[in-house]
């Protein structure tokens, strides 16, 4: 365990239960003289806090291992096309009028981004398919998935249905409960393992594809174990909470200065500040004064946005090949 | 230490039934005209290309039928145009050399973390890169960059190292410098290959030449018999001739 992760993970210890006593209504922990603090922290907050983590850690893995894989500081988990797959599948069960069965939302989400991988596995294993036709492929199925689901809402049956899924679309973690939590919790930590075993492999494509392949690299089994662990960790995330951006693009950024910069010394550190961020986000979005709860996907763009502006501009002064990045 | 042997090798339009048995413990530089077949020939001695006919074998195995990391642990290459995706300090770099021996645990080939870290140090000692071990490779020169992609070869600790023009970025003292750290390398029984456009060089460092011709392997021996003037002259489509004795011999383009 290195000092970095034992630093995340002692800030995660603090920032877990602050965020607990956090929100609308305080709660002082030494007088709870709230009649449902009990309720109020172990049914609601706390299942949204540990959801918070989880999606933030599945996230930031993900997004470690895409710019690994990619040679890119500025690729992130959406690129290859299971998110907007995720999405179009929980658009879909809006659209068919079965959103309000607590299954049917995070099944088609699950089916959406299962067929995603799908997709993507047949491509890694039909030809000897390199980092830019396999990211290509991505590319087109969220290109593909985006315009369905355009379609999809342009046909909703009423205006409350367009209004309904357009706002799920903003992703959100409220009102998530334990059913949320025992659904994504596996799904995602078994994501970050199998980035985690992607790790050696997206090591060797430091030095680029060719002299990866000379240091034993097997392309289609690093390809597997992407698709594997980005579909679970980000389809998981998109099940639950619908798209939440940045997250995976913003904290590799964070994390890297603090390693050594080789991809698989930053997936469990992204992991863990992906969590921190989200939990951080969340809990501000609980705080802010407005009528009604700032939603997450837009608070996270609020922050990333300005982020991804000043980044493009260091990188215009830098060189994202010869500074290297963060 | 086995031979590493490609037979009647064949891509369409680069190589044509090249035959060539190299052997460990020597310097071969491979030489030719732009397009001559150099750099695919390289990629094929190194498992990296699959030949539309002919095979590669390493100790009598097949290289397409061994293991992508058994393959990567016998042979260490370095690209003609190597990249660096993120600025990794020296001693990462060279330690990503390491990764064909850090496969599943309970492999035999697996090596230690400690074991590791010491062929890590031999890299960068025979490189001369101790000094700079933890500097971010964004700070080094072009020939420190060079040296340090070399170490990086080196760390991997394979029978066979092949490099794909790796003189190309470098100074004369550099280039002089590296050439003698590979010769370094094969006075300890590693087969060393180098794909060189600097005919001097190979013709002052290398103990063994083969030069190409569109993708025909044309002359194949000693250096002095080689590079003989008339065969250099016909295949560069150049007047050339050699001057000096063995060893300091240097290309004079036009009539002796």
């Amino acid at each position: 365990m290195t000092r970095l992760n034992l630093t995340l993970i002692a800030a995660l210890l603090v920032a877990v239960p602050l965020s607990l006593l956090a929100g609308r209504v305080w709660i002082d922990p030494f007088h709870p003289a709230l009649p449902n603090a009990t309720l109020i922290v172990l049914g609601l907050r706390l299942p949204r806090a540990v959801l918070a983590v989880t999606l933030g850690a599945g996230l930031g893995a993900a997004g470690a291992a895409m710019q690994g894989y990619l040679r890119n500081p500025l690729a992130d988990p959406g690129l290859f096309g299971i998110a907007p797959a995720a999405a179009l599948g929980a658009v879909l069960s809006f659209w068919l009028g079965l959103a309000a069965q607590a299954w049917a939302l995070p099944l088609f989400a699950l089916v959406g981004s299962g067929g995603a991988m799908a997709l993507l596995g047949l491509i890694a294993g039909r030809s000897d398919s390199g980092v830019a036709l396999f990211t290509l492929a991505g590319m087109m199925i969220a290109s593909l998935a985006g315009a369905l689901m355009s379609l999809v809402i342009s046909l909703a049956p009423n205006a409350f249905a367009q209004s309904e899924i357009v706002t799920w679309l903003m992703g959100a973690l409220t009102d998530r409960g334990w059913a949320e939590v025992r659904l994504a919790l596996p799904l995602t930590l078994a994501g970050i393992v199998l980035l985690r075993l992607a790790g050696p492999g997206l090591d060797a494509l430091v030095l680029g594809e060719a002299t990866a392949r000379s240091l034993g690299l097997d392309p289609r089994r690093l390809q597997a174990l992407l698709i594997g662990g980005v579909g679970l960790t980000v389809g998981a995330g998109v099940a639950v909470a619908g798209i939440i951006g940045f997250v995976g693009l913003v904290v590799p950024h964070l994390v890297r200065p603090l390693t050594d910069r080789r991809p698989s010394r930053l997936i469990v550190p992204a992991a863990l500040a992906g969590g921190l961020l989200l939990l951080l986000a969340d809990s501000l979005c609980r705080l802010v004064p407005l009528v009604t709860e700032l939603r997450l996907g837009i608070a996270l763009s609020l922050i990333g946005a300005p982020f991804f502006l000043w980044l493009l501009l260091r990188l215009r002064r830098r060189g994202v090949r010869d500074g290297g990045l963060g | 230490m086995s031979a590493l042997r490609a037979t009647d090798l064949t891509l369409p339009g680069r190589l044509t039934g090249v035959d060539l048995t190299l052997r460990p413990g020597e310097v071969t530089a491979i030489v030719g005209p732009n397009g001559a077949g150099k750099s695919s020939l390289l990629a094929c001695l190194a498992g990296l290309l699959a030949p539309a006919a002919g095979a590669v074998t390493c100790g009598g195995e097949a290289l397409a039928a061994l293991p992508p990391r058994e393959r990567a642990r016998r042979i260490g290459y370095l690209p003609q145009t190597p990249e660096i995706a993120w600025d990794v300090t020296v001693e990462t770099l060279v330690s990503l050399g390491r990764l064909p021996w850090q496969g599943a645990a309970r492999h035999p080939a697996r090596t230690t973390p400690a074991e590791d870290a010491a062929a890590v140090d031999r890299a960068l000692v025979a490189m001369d890169l101790s000094a700079l071990r933890h500097r971010p490779v964004s700070h080094l020169s072009g020939g420190e960059r060079a040296r340090a992609l070399s170490a990086r070869v080196l760390a991997g600790e394979p029978a066979w190292l092949l490099a794909d023009e790796p003189l190309a970025s470098l100074d004369l003292a550099h280039a002089a410098a590296l050439v003698a750290l590979l010769r370094a390398q094969a006075g300890e029984g590693r087969g060393v290959v180098l794909v060189l456009h600097d005919l001097a060089m190979a013709m002052n460092r290398a103990d063994r030449v083969v030069v190409l011709e569109r993708g025909r392997i044309v002359a194949d021996g000693p250096p002095e018999q080689a590079l003989e003037a008339a065969l250099v002259s016909r295949v560069w489509q150049v007047q050339a001739c050699w001057w000096g004795g063995p060893g300091t011999r240097a290309l004079a383009l036009g009539q002796p």
